[in-house]
C-alpha cells in the first residue's frame, strides 16, 4: 500500500488542507455539546430567553462554519482521491501497454482488467474514506475523551467498560461474518457457474435429456446459498440490536451515576447532557473507525495487485542504441533460434534456422504444441528469443525500435480480434489515411467484399467489441483485410484461415498470392491444402525443424510431413 | 466474448454515500453498500411490477405480519424511552433545585417567597415541579425510572432481533423460490429464446437481478417498516409533549426533504454519469488488453493511450463531482437540524420558565426531534432503491413470462424398436417469418444410411439438426422417425433416440468420469471405461495424473480441443443412440488426435443412421445422401455421383474444396 502513496504526493498541499479542515471540523463538533449544555444550564434552567437566543445564534454560526468547512474538506478530499485513482489507472494502463506477450500471459488479460478497474476502485474508495471518516473518527474519539474528562473524570471511567465491550461484540461479529461472506461469494459463484453451463450447453443438455439432472444441480446450489445467506442475515439481525443495547444502556448508566455526581455538587445538570453527547460521539466514532479499518486489508490486497503490475519490468524493451537501417526490405531470417519460457524444463523452440525473402511464401506446419505460433511471435518481438537471433531486413529485431519493426509487419492473429467501431475503422487500423478504394480492394482480396456490401451500412456498419457481431469466418477475413490495408513488407498469418471453408480458403489464397507478390509471407497453418503451394514449407515437430522444402520434396523426404498430409487427405484408408 | 458481462459485472449506478447520516450500526457489511447504489434503471411498469413482487411475498404473509407486529412493538418501546429518560432528568433536576431550598419549608411557601421577590418566572417553573425542599435527588425514584428505561431498551432490542431474524427467513425463502422458478422456466423455454438472447443478459437476470431483489428484501423491507413506524411513533410523542414544538419541528421536515432531494438528484445524475464513463473506460481497457498484440503491430499504442487518458479524465470529472455533491447533503442536514434545535430550545426555554413544560420534557423533545429526520431521509433513499429493485423484478418477470415450448402431447407415441428410418415430408421452416429458409424439403433416410450436410461457412447447416432434435419445430410438413411424426412423441423420448457430437464441445465443471457419464444416467464404471476405450480417449485419460478423476476447468484449459472432442464422442458411445448427429471438426486439432477422432467417429457411425455436417472428403463420398446448403437453403441433394454429374454448386464446391487437394497430394 505504501508503494502507492507516491501517487498522493503531487496532492500533498490538498491533503494537508483536508486534514487541517477535518481537525477544525472535529473541534467544532465537540464544541457543540458544550453549547447545548450552556443553553440548558444557563438558559432553560434559569429561564433566560435572551441567553438562549444569543447562544443559539452562536450555535447556528458554529454549525454553518462546520458545514462550510466540511464541504470544503469533501471538495478537496474527493478531488484528491479521484485524482489519485485517475493517476493510478493511467500508470497501470501505461505499464500494461509496455508489457510484452510474456508479461501479458503471466497476468492474464482478465486479471489485468480487474486490476485496473476494481482494484483501483477499492484503493480509491479507501482514500476517499481516508481523507474523511478515517481521520475524523479518531480525532473525534480522542477529542471526545478529552472533553468527557474535562466534564467529569470519574464518570469517564465508564468508557473503560463500554469500549472494550463494544470491541468484543464487533470483534465476535466480524470474526463470524467474514468467513461467511467468503462462503456466500463462493456459493453465488457456484450458482452463476451452473447457470452459465446450462446456457452454454443447453443443446447438449436437452439432447442428452439431462434437464432434470441440471435442475437438481441448480437446486442444490440454490439451497446451499440460501442456507449460508440466511446465516449471515441472522448474524446481522443480532448485531444491530446488540449495539443499540450497548448504546442505550450506556445512557442509562451515565444518568444513574451522573445523578450522584450532580447530587454531591461535583457536576452541573446541564453538563450531564453534554457528557452524554460526548459519550455517544466517542462510541460512534470508535465504531465507525473499527468498521472503516475493516476495509483496509481488502484495499491492501488490491493495492498489492496493482503494485505488482506497476513493478513488473517488461522483458522486451527497445534498444538503447538502435542499429542503422540496412535499406533492404522484407527479409526475415531465423538463425539457430531457441526459445524457452522462463522456468520451463523443455525449450519450445530449438535450433530453428530458415530465411524468407520478398515474393516468397513460407509456410510453417506441425501438430499442436510444435511451437508454430511461438515461432512467429518472435518476429514482432512479442517474445524475445532465448538463443540465436531473428533478423528482419538483415538487422537483429532486438536492435530496432519496436515501432519501426512493427511498421514493417502485417500480422493476422489466430484469434481474429476486431475493435469496436465501424468496419472502416477496423480496416484503417494500420493505415488511418487509407481511402475507401483501398479498403474495398483489401476486402475483395480477403473475400470479404460480398458480405460487407450486404451489410446494412457497408463500410460504416458498426462492429461490436471483439467482433462478436460477425461470424468467425467473417471476422478472420476482416482481420486479413486489415493487414492488407496496411501494405506491410512482411505478412504473418497465424493459422488465420481456420474458420474458413475450403472454397473460401482457396479463393482467398489465390487472390492473396497476387496481392502479396512483392512481400514476404509467412503462414502458419493446420490444413495442408492451405499451404501446399508455398515456396517453402517448414515442418516443425516438438520445437525442431524436421524438414524444409516444397510440398513435393517433403512428401518424399519428410516422414512427419507425410503423416500430416495423409491424416488430412486420404481418410478412406485410415477409416 | 459474449461472457464479458458475466466476468466483469458493471457496478450498478450509485446514489453515493447515504444522505442524512446513519444511525449507529445500520447496514454495514456486504449488503451495506447496497444503499450506495440505487440504480439509474427505471421500471417500465412500476406499479404493476411492484404489485407482482408483492404477490411473491404472499406465501410469507403470516411471517410478515409477525415481523410487522414485532417491529411495531420494538419501535413503540424505543420511542417511549426518551420520554421516560426525560422523567429521570426531571427527578435529577428536582433534586438539584430542592437541595438549594431550605429544609422544612414546603413548596408553596417557596413559591410565594419567590413571587414576593418578584421572581415570577422562577416561581412558575417551581410550582410545576415536584420538589421537596431541602431534599437532594430521590435515588430510589431515579433507580426505578432508569430501570424502566433499561427494560424498555432491552425489550425493544429483543423484538428488533426477533424481527430481523424472521425477516431473514422471509427474504431468503422468497429469493430461493424466485431462483427456483426462474430455473424451472429456463428448462421450459424453447431454444429460440437462448439463440435470440445474449447469454450475459439471461445470466444477469438469474443472478444479478435476483441478488438485487434479495438485498432489498433483506434490508430495505425491515428498514422501511421500522422507519415508517418510527415516524408515526415519534410524531405522536412529540405532539403529546407539546404541540407547538411539534409543529415547529414538522416545519423542518419539508425543508430537509426538499434539500435532500434537490442535492440527491444532482448527485444521482453525476453518479450515473460516473458509472457510464467507468463502463466506457473498462470497455476500452478490456479491448486494448485483449487486442494488445494487434494494437502494437498496427502502431496504435499512442492512440490507445490518448483515448484512455481522455476517458480516464472523464471518469475523474464525473466521480469527483458525484462525491462532492453527495457530500453536501450531510452538512446541510446538520444545519437544518441545528436550526430546529435552537428553535426548540428558545421556545422550550420560555415554556419551562413559565412552568408549562418541564426540563425533562424539553430534553425528551430534543431527542425525538433528532430521531425524526433520520427515518424520513431513510424512507426517501429506500424509495430510490425500490426503483432499481422493481426494475430488476421486472426483468425477472419478463423472463418468467416468455412463451414456453408447446407442451408434449398428452399421450405421446413411444417407439419400441427404433430402426432409424428418417423421413422429411415437405418440410418448410424459417427462423424469421419473412426470410424463407427451408421450403418444401422431402428426403428419406433409410436405417443405417449416412446423410452428409455440406456447404460453405455460415450456410446454416445446423438448421437441420435443430429440426431433427425439435430444438425448433417445422412450420409446415412433418419429420417422421419410423413413420411417427416427431411432434407426436415426447421430446425427451425423441432426444433419447439421438446422439449428438458437436464441434462446440460442451464439457461442464466436473471430473472426466462425470462428463462421460453424462451420456447415460446411472452408467457403471465399466460402461464409462468401455466408452472411453471406444472413443480412443482411455489412453489419454490414463496419462493424466488423476485419471478419470481429473477435474475439467471452467474453460478446460488443461485439455486440448481435440481431446475434448474425443470425450464428447465417448459420451455419445455411452448413450448408444439409434441415430447420430455429428459435426466434423474444422478447427485446430493436431494430426494425431485428428486421426483418433476420425476413427472414433467412423466406429460410432457404423450401423446407425447418421447426419454428418461434413468437412471430410471420405465422409462425403461414402454418404448415401448429400445435402448441399448455401445461404441457409438447401440447394441440391443426391449422392456424390449424381451431384457431380449435375455440375452444379456441389460440383464447384467439391472441386475447390476436395479434389484439387486430393489429387495434388497423391
Amino acid at each position: 500500500m505504501r508503494r502507492l502513496a507516491r501517487f498522493l504526493k503531487p496532492y500533498w498541499k490538498q491533503i494537508v488542507l483536508v486534514v487541517a479542515l477535518l481537525v477544525v471540523q472535529a473541534i467544532a463538533n465537540l464544541y457543540l455539546p458544550d453549547l447545548n449544555a450552556n443553553i440548558i444550564n444557563d438558559g432553560i434552567a434559569k429561564g433566560d430567553v435572551d441567553y438562549i437566543l444569543r447562544t443559539g445564534g452562536f450555535m447556528l454560526g458554529v454549525t454553518l462554519l462546520l458545514g462550510i468547512v466540511s464541504v470544503i474538506a469533501v471538495y478537496f478530499g474527493s478531488k484528491t482521491a479521484m485524482a489519485f485513482g485517475r493517476d493510478v489507472r493511467s500508470a497501470v494502463f501505461r505499464a500494461v501497454e509496455g508489457f510484452s506477450a510474456a508479461e501479458l500471459n503471466r497476468f492474464g488479460t482478465a486479471s489485468l482488467i480487474t486490476r485496473n478497474t476494481n482494484d483501483v476502485q477499492q484503493v480509491q474508495m479507501l482514500v476517499v474514506l481516508g481523507l474523511n471518516i478515517m481521520i475524523l473518527a479518531p480525532v473525534m474519539a480522542v477529542g471526545g475523551v478529552i472533553m468527557a474528562l474535562r466534564q467529569d473524570v470519574k464518570l469517564s471511567g465508564l468508557l473503560l467498560v463500554v469500549i472494550p465491550l463494544m470491541g468484543v461484540v464487533i470483534g465476535i461479529a466480524l470474526s463470524k461474518a467474514l468467513p461467511l461472506f467468503r462462503q456466500v461469494q463462493a456459493k453465488t459463484d457456484r450458482i452463476n457457474q451452473v447457470v452459465r453451463e446450462y446456457l452454454s450447453g443447453v443443446r447438449v443438455i436437452r439432447a442428452f435429456v439431462r434437464t432434470s439432472h441440471e435442475q437438481k444441480r441448480f437446486e442444490q446450489a440454490n439451497a446451499d446459498l440460501t442456507q449460508t445467506a440466511l446465516k449471515v442475515q441472522r448474524l446481522f439481525a443480532s448485531v444491530m440490536p446488540a449495539m443499540m443495547v450497548i448504546f442505550n444502556l450506556t445512557t442509562v448508566a451515565i444518568l444513574f451515576f451522573g445523578a450522584r455526581r450532580v447530587d454531591v455538587g461535583s457536576m452541573q445538570i446541564g453538563n450531564l447532557t453534554a457528557f452524554l453527547a460526548y459519550m455517544m460521539q466517542i462510541l460512534i466514532s470508535v465504531m465507525m473507525a473499527v468498521l472503516m479499518f475493516v476495509m483496509v486489508p481488502r484495499a491492501a490486497a488490491s493495492a498489492e495487485r496493482i503494485v505488482e503490475v506497476l513493478e513488473t519490468e517488461p522483458s522486451v524493451r527497445d534498444p538503447e542504441t538502435p542499429a542503422p537501417e540496412s535499406g533492404v526490405c522484407g527479409y526475415v531470417e531465423f538463425q539457430q533460434v531457441g526459445f524457452r519460457y522462463p522456468g520451463a524444463e523443455h525449450p519450445v523452440l530449438c535450433d530453428v534456422t530458415f530465411s524468407a525473402s520478398p515474393g516468397e511464401v513460407t509456410a510453417i506446419v506441425g501438430s499442436t504444441g510444435s511451437g508454430k505460433s511461438t515461432l512467429i511471435n518472435l518476429i514482432p518481438r512479442f517474445y524475445d528469443v532465448t538463443e540465436g537471433r531473428v533478423l528482419v531486413d538483415c538487422v537483429d529485431v532486438r536492435d530496432v525500435p519496436r515501432e519501426k519493426l512493427w511498421a514493417k509487419i502485417g500480422f493476422v492473429p489466430q484469434k481474429a480480434f476486431l475493435f469496436s467501431g465501424t468496419v472502416a475503422d477496423n480496416l484503417r487500423f494500420g493505415k488511418p489515411d487509407a481511402t475507401d478504394e483501398e479498403l474495398w480492394h483489401a476486402l475483395e482480396v480477403a473475400q470479404a467484399r460480398e458480405f460487407v456490401e450486404a451489410m446494412p451500412q457497408g463500410l460504416d456498419t458498426p462492429i461490436a467489441q471483439g467482433g462478436v457481431s460477425v461470424s468467425g469466418g467473417q471476422r478472420q477475413r476482416l482481420a486479413i483485410a486489415r493487414a492488407l490495408v496496411k501494405r506491410p513488407d512482411v505478412y504473418v498469418f497465424d493459422d488465420s484461415f481456420s474458420a474458413l471453408d475450403f472454397k473460401t480458403d482457396a479463393k482467398l489464397r489465390r487472390a492473396l498470392r497476387h496481392e502479396t507478390k512483392d512481400a514476404t509471407v509467412i503462414i502458419v497453418a493446420q490444413r495442408v491444402s492451405t499451404i501446399m503451394d508455398a515456396d517453402r514449407i517448414v515442418v516443425l515437430d516438438r520445437g525442431r525443424v524436421v524438414g524444409i522444402g516444397t510440398h513435393a520434396e517433403l512428401l518424399d523426404t519428410c516422414e512427419t510431413y507425410r503423416e500430416i498430409v495423409e491424416s488430412q487427405l486420404t481418410l478412406e484408408e485410415i477409416a | 466474448m459474449s461472457d464479458k458481462t458475466e466476468q466483469t459485472p458493471m457496478p450498478r449506478p450509485g446514489f453515493g454515500p447515504r444522505p442524512g447520516g446513519s444511525g449507529p450500526g445500520r447496514g454495514f457489511g456486504p449488503g451495506g453498500g447496497h444503499f450506495m447504489m440505487g440504480s439509474g434503471a427505471k421500471a417500465r411498469d412500476f406499479k404493476g411490477s411492484l404489485k407482482r413482487l408483492g404477490t411473491m411475498l404472499k406465501p410469507q404473509a403470516l411471517r410478515i405480519a409477525i415481523v410487522i407486529v414485532l417491529a411495531a412493538a420494538s419501535v413503540a418501546l424505543s420511542v417511549a424511552a426518551p420520554k421516560v429518560i426525560g422523567k429521570a432528568t426531571n427527578v435529577i433536576f428536582e433534586g438539584v433545585v430542592g437541595k438549594q431550598m431550605p429544609a422544612g419549608v414546603d413548596k408553596a411557601q417557596v413559591v410565594q417567597m419567590l413571587r414576593a421577590k418578584g421572581q415570577d418566572r422562577l416561581a412558575d417553573m417551581l410550582s410545576a415541579m415536584d420538589v421537596k425542599p431541602g431534599q437532594g435527588i430521590d435515588f430510589d425514584r431515579l433507580g426505578r425510572v432508569l430501570a424502566t428505561v433499561a427494560a424498555l431498551y432491552l425489550l425493544s432490542a429483543l423484538f428488533q432481533w426477533g424481527q430481523g431474524y424472521l425477516m431473514a427467513g422471509v427474504s431468503q425463502r422468497v429469493v430461493y423460490d424466485m431462483r427456483a422458478r426462474v430455473d424451472e422456466k429456463l428448462a421450459r423455454l424453447p431454444l429460440k429464446y437462448f439463440d435470440d438472447h445474449p447469454r450475459g443478459d439471461i445470466l444477469s437476470r438469474v443472478t444479478n437481478d435476483i441478488d438485487n431483489i434479495a438485498q432489498t428484501l433483506q434490508q430495505a423491507m425491515t428498514q422501511l417498516i421500522t422507519a415508517m413506524l418510527t415516524i408515526i411513533g415519534v410524531l405522536a410523542m412529540m405532539f403529546s409533549i407539546s404541540w407547538i414544538l411539534a409543529l415547529i419541528s414538522l416545519l423542518t421536515v419539508p425543508l430537509s426533504v426538499i434539500v435532500t432531494i434537490a442535492i440527491a438528484k444532482r448527485s444521482q445524475v453525476q453518479f450515473s454519469r460516473q458509472w457510464e464513463r467507468i463502463g466506457a473506460l473498462n470497455g476500452h481497457v478490456e479491448e486494448m488488453h485483449t487486442g494488445h498484440a494487434i494494437v502494437k503491430v498496427f502502431g496504435r499504442q499512442k492512440e490507445a493511450i490518448e483515448r484512455f487518458d481522455e476517458l480516464n479524465e472523464q471518469v475523474y470529472d464525473a466521480s469527483f463531482k458525484a462525491q462532492f455533491i453527495s457530500g453536501i447533503i450531510q452538512p446541510s442536514m446538520n444545519f437544518i437540524n441545528k436550526l430546529n434545535y435552537v428553535a426548540i430550545c428558545v421556545i422550550g426555554g420560555v415554556r419551562v420558565a413559565n412552568g408549562t413544560l418541564t426540563l425533562g420534557d424539553v430534553q425528551a423533545f430534543i431527542q425525538y426531534s433528532q430521531q425524526f429526520t433520520q427515518p424520513i431521509v431513510q424512507t426517501a433513499s429506500i424509495a430510490n432503491v425500490l426503483q432499481s429493485t422493481v426494475a430488476s423484478a421486472e426483468r425477472v418477470f419478463e423472463l418468467l413470462d416468455e412463451p414456453e415450448e408447446t407442451p408434449d402431447p398428452a399421450e405421446p407415441v413411444k417407439l419400441r424398436e427404433v430402426r432409424g428410418r428418417v423421413e422429411f415430408d415437405r418440410v418448410s421452416f424459417r427462423y424469421v417469418p419473412d426470410k424463407p429458409l427451408i421450403e418444401d424439403l422431402s428426403l428419406t433416410v433409410e436405417p443405417g444410411h449416412t446423410v452428409a450436410i455440406v456447404g460453405p461457412t455460415g450456410a446454416g447447416k445446423t438448421t437441420l439438426v435443430n429440426l431433427l432434435m425439435r430444438f425448433y419445430d417445422v412450420d409446415a410438413g412433418a419429420i417422421r422417425i419410423d413413420g411417427v411424426d416427431i411432434r407426436d412423441m415426447a421430446r425427451d423420448d425423441l432426444r433419447r433416440v439421438f446422439g449428438m457430437v458437436l464441434q462446440d464441445t460442451w464439457l461442464f465443471g466436473g471430473t472426466i468420469r462425470e462428463n462421460i457419464a453424462y451420456g447415460k444416467e446411472g452408467a457403471t464404471e465399466e460402461e464409462i471405461i468401455a466408452a472411453a476405450e471406444a472413443a480412443h480417449v482411455d489412453h489419454f485419460v490414463r496419462t493424466l495424473p488423476d485419471g478419470y478423476d481429473t477435474r475439467i476447468d471452467d474453460d478446460a484449459a488443461n485439455i486440448s480441443q481435440g481431446e475434448r472432442q474425443l470425450l464428447t464422442i465417448a459420451r455419445a458411445f455411452l448413450a448408444d443412440p439409434e441415430i447420430l448427429i455429428l459435426d466434423e471438426a474444422t478447427s485446430s486439432v493436431d494430426t494425431r488426435t485428428e486421426v483418433l477422432i476420425q476413427r472414433a467417429m467412423a466406429k460410432l457411425m457404423k450401423n446407425r443412421t447418421s447426419f454428418v455436417i461434413a468437412h471430410r472428403l471420405s465422409t462425403v463420398r461414402n454418404a448415401e445422401t448429400i445435402i448441399v446448403m448455401d445461404n441457409g437453403r438447401i440447394v441440391e441433394q443426391g449422392n456424390h455421383e449424381e451431384l457431380m454429374a449435375r455440375g452444379g454448386f456441389y460440383h464447384d464446391l467439391y472441386v475447390s474444396q476436395f479434389e484439387r487437394a486430393y489429387e495434388e497430394a497423391i
